[in-house]
């Protein structure tokens, strides 16, 4: 059985000027030491995701539907104490922007002495032990002096190892990653993901990345979910969505990075924007920005899989039967 | 944090010596206290020597030397009125002054925090909403209206409390208060509570909105994906920060409610240096709204440094010896 199964997910976020659909029917499974990598735009909904399963979504928002089942326990309906007990310490986060993730107010000890303690009783010395184990493990030097320091003693790489540090203190079964690399600049984003991926492989954990890179995802991720508009509207292993897209929206975005393979051409781009979250398009949210649109997607096309467990969710989709080859 | 505390020291005498100035120069300005102290049929040789007894006569430059010369050995004249040191004169009405407002902030603080937090994190609730519509009559009551209900209510109808006046001063530890009577906590409570209602509002008002800014923070969600109790959340990672404000804002208050509480301290008969101040500006007792200034300005600078050192107590950016202020 898999560690992680979301079913037909719907978290909706009921604002004054209307219902937001901010994730809307998101279903996939994730088993132990793998690695999902899920890829949209800002505002399709993966941060959400990911924040539903955290049992993390702020008011007004909430889940309206599905299920979430970690382990045997449907999460959705989890009494909040219960919830509580796996937060950090059976599914740990990973945030964006690491300037913001640690209390600038509070010294890092507190800080991780305090996830350690919201689960357990620890003395002072075997918490410390274990806090400097867990920033040796994230590459942090002289942990000891660190754990001393106050956030804004470290820099922007250094503090998201402090805080992937934390994530680790329980060695929890899933961890999810929201953008932890997208605030930080490359060199150090490629060895966090190096570090990230050596650790995970260590100790069998599953993982979610959101990103909106799918370069990282590429390198990192077992299997990938492209999300758009609160769906999923593609998912497969990483190699056959990077290689082989179906969607027109995951071709859009792999056309739109740089890439070696493509060389000197110029880079396309999906025209139009995100839409609105507020009024999305009846039938397929992508209709308006796709070259491939035709009536029939005027109705929400269904989930199928044309090859394999490659998923896609298109009345179009490339690359099967007559288009094979003119995916990007 | 010693170079801070020096540095901070020396700022303060200048502005002591600037706001001497300011002061000598505006009350010189009023008018003539002789006017005032002498009766309309003196002589004109009674009025020469009455004036040349205040030292009036010589030119202001002078008349400030002297003053300056007076202040450093700790002598700020004598009350044209009272006949007693001026300084001695405000020290002696101080303690009843302080007691109140130390009573009204305490009252402002331990009201205002929990019942802002409260509708910070519950601003949608109708218990959120009736306080901050509550902290708007707290806001908007004119003072002395506010405290004439409150005698009113609790010292004429109810016979609670009295109605005015500081009642018997206890002794504990050789210090004498109303603290320590029930008789004088008695008298204190309806004025300590008519002067913190506006401070509890502004309280209020500002916790609630740092908290609306903080909880929405990456570092709240992410103490609570770390599993912590919702008090811990609160307590710590939030209290924490909207401290940095509200220590502000409580710092300048308490040197306000202690500068202006003359509006309660009227209408209580409280006898604190707000009712004396008032009484010399209308008899241009001249030494004393000097002295009085004089004691203000020193509190309002002791308590800009307490608060400074708060700061770094609680904001671990703030490095006080790094400062250029």
């Amino acid at each position: 059985m898999s560690l992680l199964s979301i079913d037909n997910l719907k978290t909706h976020f009921f604002t004054k000027a209307g219902v937001v659909k901010s994730v809307d029917g998101v279903s996939f499974e994730l088993d132990r030491g793998e690695i999902l990598g899920i890829v949209g735009e800002s505002g399709s909904g993966k941060s959400v995701t990911g924040f539903s399963i955290m049992g993390l979504v702020d008011q007004p928002g909430r889940i309206v539907e599905g299920s979430i089942r970690f382990d045997g326990q449907d999460l959705v309906a989890l009494p909040e104490p219960k919830m509580r007990d796996l937060r950090g310490r059976r599914i740990a986060m990973i945030f964006q922007d690491p300037m913001m993730t640690l209390n600038p107010v509070l010294r890092v000890d507190t800080q991780m002495i305090e996830a350690l303690r919201a689960h357990g009783k620890w003395t002072d010395e075997d918490a410390r032990q274990r806090c400097r184990d867990v920033l040796g493990q994230v590459g942090i030097p002289s942990p000891d002096e660190r754990l001393k320091s106050y956030p804004h003693q470290f820099s922007g790489g250094m503090r998201q190892r402090v805080a992937i540090a934390i994530a680790l203190l329980h060695q929890p079964d899933l961890i999810i990653a929201d953008e932890p690399t997208t605030a930080l600049d490359v060199t150090i984003q490629a060895q966090i993901l190096y570090e990230v991926q050596k650790l995970v492989a260590e100790h069998n954990t599953a993982m979610i990345w959101v990103t909106h890179d799918l370069a990282v995802v590429a390198g990192l991720a077992n299997r990938v979910a492209v999300m758009y508009a609160g769906r999923i509207v593609e998912m497969g292993t990483t190699e056959e969505v990077v290689n082989r897209p179906f969607h027109p929206y995951t071709s859009g975005l792999i056309g739109s990075a740089p890439s070696r393979n493509a060389r000197g051409t110029r880079l396309t781009q999906i025209r139009g924007m995100a839409p609105l979250p507020m009024n999305l398009p009846a039938g397929c949210a992508f209709r308006p920005r796709c070259d491939r649109a035709s009536e029939a997607c005027a109705t929400a096309p269904d989930a199928t899989t044309p090859e394999g467990d490659h998923l896609v969710r298109c009345h179009h989709p490339l690359g099967v039967g007559q288009d094979r080859g003119t995916a990007a | 944090m010693t170079v801070f505390i020096i540095r901070r020291l020396m700022q303060s005498i200048l502005v002591i010596l600037v706001m001497t100035v300011l002061v000598f120069a505006g009350v010189y300005a009023i008018g003539n206290p002789v006017e005032i102290l002498i009766s309309q049929d003196a002589t004109e040789a009674e009025r020469a020597a009455a004036i040349a007894r205040l030292g009036l006569d010589r030119s202001l430059p002078e008349q400030y030397l002297a003053f300056l010369g007076n202040l450093v050995r700790g002598d700020l004249g004598t009350s044209f009125v009272f006949g007693e040191p001026a300084l001695q004169l405000v020290l002696q009405r101080f303690p009843a002054t302080m007691e109140l407002a130390i009573c009204a902030m305490i009252l402002a603080i331990f009201m205002g925090v929990p019942l802002g937090l409260y509708a910070g994190l519950k601003p949608e609730s109708i218990a959120g909403r009736t306080i901050m519509t509550g902290s708007i009559f707290g806001f908007s009551l004119p003072n002395f209206w506010q405290g004439l209900m409150l005698i009113m209510l609790f010292a004429v109808i109810l016979q609670w409390l009295p109605a005015g006046g500081r009642g018997e001063r206890g002794e504990f530890l050789g210090i004498e208060s109303s603290f320590f009577s029930w008789d004088g906590i008695s008298h204190l409570i309806l004025p300590a509570i008519n002067l913190a209602l506006f401070k509890t509002s502004l309280v209020i008002r500002l916790t609630r909105a740092s908290v609306r800014e903080t909880i929405n923070l990456d570092y709240v969600k992410f103490a609570r994906a770390k599993g912590l109790r919702p008090r811990r959340v609160i307590g710590l990672h939030v209290l924490k920060n909207i401290m940095i404000p509200l220590v502000t804002i409580i710092g300048l208050e308490f040197g306000s409610v202690i500068a202006f509480a003359v509006v309660t301290e009227t209408v209580f008969a409280w006898p604190g240096m707000g009712k004396l101040i008032i009484d010399s500006i209308f008899q241009l007792d001249r030494p004393v709204i000097v002295a009085y200034l004089i004691v203000i300005v020193c509190l309002f600078i002791t308590i800009n440094l307490i608060v400074d050192i708060l700061y770094a107590i609680l904001d671990p950016r703030v490095r006080l010896s790094d400062q250029k202020a």
